[in-house]
């Protein structure tokens, strides 16, 4: 411990700590000093330009901004002379001046109007400037700088906190002016409405427009907040959820582990989805004799053309008679079930438990197969764990960091502001994706390989390392085994050799491998452009490989992250929704393993792995699954060979449906139970950082909707389980009795903390955030290192279908569109199906950006405007797999990784024809 | 997999999505988009040299050079090829006056500008006509728009027709400046390197680098001189050498050649006349901090100075640190130093917060020598000259020598290198032929725009450091405009408080808004003294930087030293 600096505050003798400013102090101590442009939330600098906050210091010219000074030794200083005083009420004055007319104001209960409350200045004798008009450009926020106080916490919002470095303060002397890039409308900016600076904002300058009326006066305030996570991606956002009349009228950051308070624009303004009038209210039926097709589609305003509604008691008893009826008369194979990614834990432990006894065997999976089932596998494999090594926030410690098949700016985007921030305090970022993406800009070096050659770029990476000595022997000799293998088989990788194979030049290639190598603490992210190939677990192994040869692993700022993708999709793994595992990853097929499940579930258990996604769609076809429930997935859309999925559900002779909305999945359904949302339910969810978090109910179901736990134990008890769960934390308890991850974590220490990350040592200890110091969990407590030989890619581009199709998201749009093409905000700002296209591609095929094409595969066609954009490489389509009406799983190939069973989504051959628009609208 | 015969033809499927189709996707991603076109210029114009932050105002004068304006298209360009956000080129790029950007749909710049100087002297002496009357007579091309002080106020009024400037302008002269396309920068005599080395130059510095000469008695006879930093300050400049030569390396040094207060003009005489002096000096201040890098931060309305050094400095022998030429846009609070720092680093000029100063964390975060032109220029003099040639200086209980940019209505303005310590009578009478004819000396800015007002009855104070802070003044630069019986005081300090809010660089409440209210006031026909009063207090008290502390020194002087300036105009009313 450090000593205190020891000062005079207002005649007392106090102690400030290290880095204490005198605002902070004076704040510990009781006394409030005005501030505007300085706020206290995490890492916001105090930038002392308001001088709302000034002090005196005695033997001082000036008076000071206690938000920006920090005390020295012997300092005396006074917070109420009447010359520090009168400063300040001179600058609320000068404010004041400008701003519009507090009644009408933008928002009159704003922090700045609460300041001149307190300094009782709210009127001033200064004449006002004429100042800026509104900007309504944007869907989201609104801009009303007339009550801008120039205090720039907008800019540290969007250039310091989260790096998207839209907002600028430009101009200067009276003219100073928050501006949009170029001063351009903010909705027509590079804006990416991640609501930073509207939660910065003290002034009411920016806010939400759902805040607002016509006349740009707020007018609505919420009646309650309650505090708990964003329903999206993996990153594990804390919000609190503002609510009015039981609506979700605003989401609002908090100080999560994993936030720090920030939010990106699904997270802030895509909540309304589960207002939308499609959701399902009351279980519907479907109309007898209805015949089931693939392209069959139905309208989810309006589905009585298939469906009749039911009473819960009558849905349950048709959906669970169906199931047992195949159950009991085709067999305990004939049923599968997917459970889902977004549901909390407790769900998602009581699906595989209701596949696994009620159901019978082990069919049981979920989208985890169609992200990370292969980096999962190699993790496995090498280490006995899938899950991330250290938290995203280790980017901050690292020296260098690789994020390769991953655009996390879109898909992570909180994590990605992470990233930013350490590239901008000097860390050495490397991306690797064939297309060009936000971080690109942050980035020391940018290899844009060719499609599909990922191991041949890491493995000239390996043999750089390898052959040029930057191996880290002790940390081999100590941790690792396969070392000798790896390094015979690296030799066929020469970078000179991998050049030609991968698009990059070697000597770039042994810049990368050798900072890599080198650096204090590398860290290297990865995505679904590693695992969605049929070589995805070997590009996973690469990188196992790269950090066990250097030993960047299990330290502060090293480690592998593969950033998980949906906001369970860790817990709904670690859950046991995988056919070849229970709950903790433990196989089916080892007796000794099973019985402990088999005891506590009193019954025995299938001793064979289940069937995963793509393979009880093949079983389908083949006649051998006939019955399916699926919970909260949208395999209509997620699958790839959409024709062959859709096929398969509209083959199933029973199929229930679990979801908010009459998915395109559901439109094959016989029963469709109405689910409830995540704000809608408790539940503890563990994002990609292993952190556990409770989610609390925000809002009431809407109509006869019911919480999922409660429907999945219903439909067990019909299917002859004697399940007698009051609710989630009893499930929960169960788990942790055969989770060994859920050691010392309690669902009663997560309502009081909030987050705790497994593994955790004791009850009282936090959660270890880095793990591996020491060695494996594996059986010889080494990592197993596994080399990888080169594999194309299942269908290279040729004559007929010349160009790659890569398949992906965009910011706002959610998996498969259910919930954010139905949320208002997200929906206006990408309304409709695009795919993406380099000009120069565009300029040869003749087609103006804008304009439709047509995409053909071997497998289907869709039709499709085209944005240009200079991200993209030539030669390559990328089509978010979001759009029903231009689905790009029609396209893609199922061909699947050995290993991983994952399929082929980032990459296929297809041909590119330009089209008429009206040929979207032609759905056959 | 087959190959040319391929036979699948699947019709396109749609599904109806669940969105509500109200809008239509972008053709391209979030905001604009980087034109090709425009993108080769840039690539072409910037050439080889680095893409480095630091270098964007540079970039920007390319640009500004080769097309008379940027375009938005061009600052686009330059910030995907600086791998720059927009905003930051952008708000840069606003911030100072002499970077014309054009929007989308906004007219464009003229090829030729003719700049017209607004500031006190120039004022005085009839500027506002020359500018209105040449905006009606220029013509297509040609383009009027007023200055802040371009440091020629001995010479008042002043134009600057392109990069000529025009001494005594009147509409004919600059017109006939445009006809004949008389638009560069006039170079006159000026001790060149090789006449600077015959008259001895460069061999303190060299027995200084060879070792002969010991850093420590450099610093001792600094020290003894009492050199204090002719920019303003006045900060002991051995005291200050010593302190970055305390601080853990990399040292860095910068030069503040921005000499934009109004009616100084100094740096630029010695600048434009014998620029080796200054070299030496500061080659001498780089050795003793062991700076590695020098910047050389010149305002740039000097082209004729920056064209002198660039080309003088070429001719330096080898060794030594990297000098960097770097160029001011036009932004008179880049001469508040740790601004200077951030505008060499390519941002906005915003002055920082203090601590940690300069000679700690300066340019690029690294302790930073800091000096003065003139300061600089004296170093070499002192030196050789020895203990007591400094100090033997001096007058009225002052020592050493000042060079007072003396301006307004004497008969010989100029720069005047006078001992430190005259009073006002002493300067204009002794050093200035006395008033103009026709003029009776009325008032005086003893240290120009910020350095406050007094009135001829004040006369008797001796102009230096910290004789004047107890009336409210101070020397600053030495800048000394004298007003006579014909002048508007009130104008004058209004001329003064408008200069203010232009060049507040907006960054602190007091400053930004209080010079803008301050010049709303002051335009009434009465003075609301009370709240003016109360104003100018807070300004000194709680404004960030020098500039808005100073800024109300005028306004103060006014209504405490002319009390009849607001008799008459209070009873008129």
């Amino acid at each position: 411990m450090t000593q205190g600096i020891s000062f005079e505050l207002n005649g007392e003798r106090v102690e400030a700590s290290h880095g204490e400013t005198i605002w902070q102090v004076a704040q510990r101590l009781g006394t409030a000093i005005p501030h505007l442009c300085y706020s206290p939330e995490p890492d916001y600098r105090a930038d002392g330009n308001c001088r709302a906050c000034m002090v005196e210091i005695e033997g001082e010219r000036v008076l000071a901004a206690s938000c920006m000074r920090k005390p020295s030794v012997g300092m005396k200083v006074h917070t109420g002379t009447e010359r520090a005083e009168k400063a300040r009420k001179m600058v609320m004055e000068l404010l004041v001046a400008d701003q519009p007319a507090r009644a009408t104001s933008h928002d009159p209960t704003s922090k700045f109007w609460n300041w001149a409350d307190r300094t009782g200045v709210t009127e001033s004798r200064f004449p006002a400037l004429e100042r800026w008009p509104s900007d309504v450009s944007h869907t989201a926020m609104r801009v009303n700088l007339d009550a801008c106080i120039q205090c720039g916490l907008c800019v540290r919002a969007c250039r310091e906190v989260q790096v998207n470095d839209v907002i600028g303060m430009a101009y200067r002397s009276a003219g100073t002016k928050i501006v949009f890039d170029f001063d351009d409308p903010m909705g027509q900016s590079t804006c990416v409405a991640c609501g930073e600076c509207v939660q910065a904002c003290p002034t009411g300058a920016l806010m939400p427009s759902a805040f607002l009326d016509e006349n740009q006066t707020r007018t609505v305030w919420p009646d309650k907040k309650v505090d708990s996570l964003c329903p999206y991606c993996g990153v594990g956002c804390q919000v609190t959820y503002n609510i009015k009349d039981e609506a979700i009228v605003y989401a609002e950051g908090r100080d999560g582990p994993a936030n720090h308070n920030r939010l990106c624009v699904k997270g802030r303004f895509g909540f309304d989805y589960i207002h939308h009038p499609h959701r399902l209210t009351k279980p519907l039926v479907r109309l007898p004799n209805m015949p089931k097709d693939a392209r069959d589609q139905v309208d989810p305003a309006n589905p009585w053309t298939h469906f009749r509604e039911a009473s819960w008691e009558e849905a349950l008893d048709i959906a669970a008679r169906g199931l047992t009826r195949i159950r009991d008369g085709k067999g305990r194979k004939a049923l599968a079930g997917f459970g889902s990614a977004k549901g909390s834990n407790e769900e998602a432990y009581l699906f595989q438990k209701l596949v696994r006894t009620g159901f019978g065997s082990n069919n049981v999976d979920h989208c985890t197969r169609l992200c990370h089932a292969s980096s999962v596998a190699a993790l496995m494999e090498g280490v006995n764990s899938g899950a991330v090594t250290a938290p995203f926030s280790a980017a901050l410690d690292a020296e260098l960091i690789i994020v390769i098949g991953a655009n996390p700016t879109v898909n992570h985007p909180v994590a990605a502001t992470f990233i930013k921030n350490a590239a901008k305090k000097g860390a050495k970022l490397v991306i690797m994706d064939p297309r060009r993406q936000a971080l690109s800009r942050h980035a020391w070096q940018h290899l844009a390989f060719k499609p599909g050659s990922d191991v041949a770029m890491l493995n000239a990476m390996l043999h750089t390392i390898i052959t040029e000595g930057l191996t880290d022997e002790q940390y081999i000799a100590g941790y690792t085994e396969g070392y000798e293998r790896l390094k015979e088989s690296i030799q066929a990788f020469p970078p000179e050799k991998m050049e030609a194979v991968c698009g990059i030049p070697a000597q770039m290639l042994k810049e990368v491998a050798r900072a890599y190598a080198r650096s204090q603490a590398s860290i290297i992210f990865w995505g679904m452009g590693i695992s969605q190939h049929i070589h995805g677990t070997d590009n996973a192994r690469c990188l196992i490989a790269l950090a066990m040869v250097t030993g960047q692993i299990g330290r502060p700022g090293t480690g592998l992250h593969p950033l998980r993708g949906q906001n369970n999709v860790q817990g709904a793994s670690d859950a046991g929704l995988i056919p070849m595992v229970y709950p903790d990853y433990q196989s089916v097929e080892k007796a000794e393993v099973r019985s402990i499940f088999e005891e506590l579930w009193g019954q025995s258990l299938d001793p064979k792995k289940g069937l995963t996604v793509v393979e009880i769609m093949n079983a389908i076809h083949a006649g051998e699954i006939t019955g399916m429930y699926i919970e909260g997935e949208n395999p209509a859309m997620s699958d790839p060979d959409l024709n062959h999925a859709r096929g398969a559900l509209a083959m199933l002779d029973h199929l229930v449906v679990q979801d908010l909305f009459l998915t395109e999945t559901a439109f094959h359904a016989d029963v469709v139970l109405p689910a409830s949302a995540f704000a809608e339910k408790v539940g503890t969810f563990t994002n990609t950082d292993r952190r556990v978090q409770m989610a609390r109910q925000v809002v009431r179901p809407p109509g006869e909707a019911r919480q999922d736990w409660w429907i999945i134990q219903e439909l067990a008890r019909r299917m002859g389980c004697d399940w007698r769960y009051q609710g989630p934390a009893d499930v929960f308890a169960e788990m942790a009795l055969v989770m060994p991850s859920f050691k010392n974590i309690t669902w009663e220490r997560l309502e009081r903390e909030g987050a705790v990350t497994y593994p955790v040592d004791g009850p009282d200890q936090p959660g270890n955030e880095i793990i591996f110091a020491q060695g494996f969990p594996t059986e010889s407590g080494r990592a197993r290192i596994v080399p990888a030989q080169i594999v194309p890619p299942d269908e290279l581009p040729d004559e007929a279908y010349p160009m790659v199709l890569s398949t992906g998201r965009v910011l706002e749009h959610w998996h498969t569109g259910s919930m954010t093409r139905r949320a208002g905000v997200l929906d206006e700002l990408e309304p409709e199906a695009v795919a993406l296209m380099s000009p120069r591609d565009l300029g040869r095929l003749d087609i103006a950006p804008g304009g439709f094409v047509r995409l053909e595969t071997r497998r289907g066609a869709v039709a499709v405007k085209v944005r240009s954009d200079r991200d993209v490489p030539q030669n390559m389509v990328f089509l978010p797999f979001c759009y029903a009406e231009a689905a790009a799983n029609l396209l893609t190939n199922p061909a699947l990784d050995p290993v991983g069973k994952i399929p082929e989504f980032k990459f296929c051959a297809v041909r590119v024809l330009p089209a008429a628009e009206t040929l979207s609208a032609a759905a056959e | 997999m087959s190959g040319q015969h391929d036979q699948h033809n699947h019709n396109v499927q749609a599904f109806e999505h669940p969105g509500l189709g109200r809008k239509r996707a972008k053709s391209t991603p979030k905001g604009r988009q980087v034109e090709p076109r425009a993108l080769q210029e840039i690539e072409a114009l910037l050439g080889d040299r680095p893409r480095r932050r630091d270098l964007l105002i540079e970039h920007l004068h390319l640009i500004q050079d080769r097309y008379h304006q940027i375009s938005a298209a061009h600052l686009a360009a330059l910030a995907d090829e600086m791998k720059l956000a927009f905003a930051e080129v952008f708000e840069t790029a606003t911030f100072y006056a002499h970077f014309g950007i054009v929007k989308e749909g906004e007219p464009s710049i003229p090829p030729l500008t003719v700049r017209v100087c607004d500031s006190l002297t120039c004022a005085m002496h009839r500027a506002q006509e020359l500018h209105d009357g040449l905006e009606k007579t220029v013509g297509p091309g040609v383009r009027v728009v007023r200055a802040p002080c371009l440091g020629l106020c001995d010479q008042a009024p002043v134009a600057e027709v392109g990069h000529h400037f025009l001494h005594q302008a009147t509409p004919q002269a600059v017109l006939a400046a445009i006809a004949a396309g008389d638009t560069h920068p006039h170079l006159a005599d000026y001790v060149d390197y090789d006449a600077y080395v015959a008259g001895g130059g460069y061999a303190l510095l060299n027995a200084l680098r060879s070792g002969e000469r010991s850093i420590e008695s450099i610093l001792a006879v600094l020290d003894d001189s009492g050199l204090r930093g002719l920019g303003g300050a006045g900060f002991p400049t051995g005291r200050k050498w010593r302190a970055v030569r305390g601080e853990p390396g990399p040292r860095l040094m910068a030069v503040n050649g921005d000499e934009g207060e109004p009616g100084t003009f100094k740096d630029r005489h010695y600048l434009n006349t014998d620029p080796h002096r200054f070299l030496e000096g500061t080659l001498i201040g780089a050795h003793v901090v062991e700076a590695s890098d020098v910047y050389i931060y010149l305002r740039d309305e000097y082209p004729l100075a920056r064209e002198i050094l660039t080309r003088e400095i070429a001719k330096l022998p080898p060794g030594g640190p990297t000098i960097h030429m770097r160029r001011g846009a036009g932004a008179y609070i880049c001469g508040e130093e740790s601004s200077l720092l951030e505008s060499l680093e390519g941002k906005r000029g915003l002055p920082r917060h203090k601590p940690p100063f300069p000679f700690q964390v300066g340019l690029f975060g690294q302790p930073t020598l800091i000096n003065n032109v003139e300061t600089l220029y004296w170093v070499r003099d002192i030196v050789e000259k020895g203990n007591g040639w400094w100090n033997s200086h001096g007058r009225n209980g002052r020592t050493g020598l000042r060079s007072y940019s003396v301006s307004g209505r004497v008969r010989e303005p100029g720069v005047k290198l006078a001992p430190a310590g005259v009073t006002i009578r002493e300067l204009i009478e002794e050093f200035c032929g006395g008033m103009q004819d026709g003029h009776r000396f009325h008032a005086y800015l003893p240290g120009g725009a910020s350095g406050g007002i007094l009135p001829a009855s004040m006369d008797d104070i001796p102009l230096d450091f910290g004789t004047l802070e107890k009336h409210g003044c101070f020397i600053g630069s030495a800048a000394v405009v004298v007003l006579s019986d014909h002048d508007d005081i009130r104008g004058a300090a209004l001329n003064l408080m408008r200069f203010f809010e232009d060049e507040s660089c907006g960054q602190c409440t007091p400053c930004r808004v209080g010079t803008q209210k301050a010049v709303m006031l002051m335009q009434r026909p009465i003075w609301n003294q009370e709240l003016l009063g109360e104003l100018s207090q807070a300004m000194r008290d709680a404004s960030i930087c020098g500039l808005g502390q100073a800024a109300s020194n005028p306004l103060s002087c006014v209504m405490r030293y002319f009390p009849e300036e607001f008799m008459t105009t209070e009873a008129a009313e």
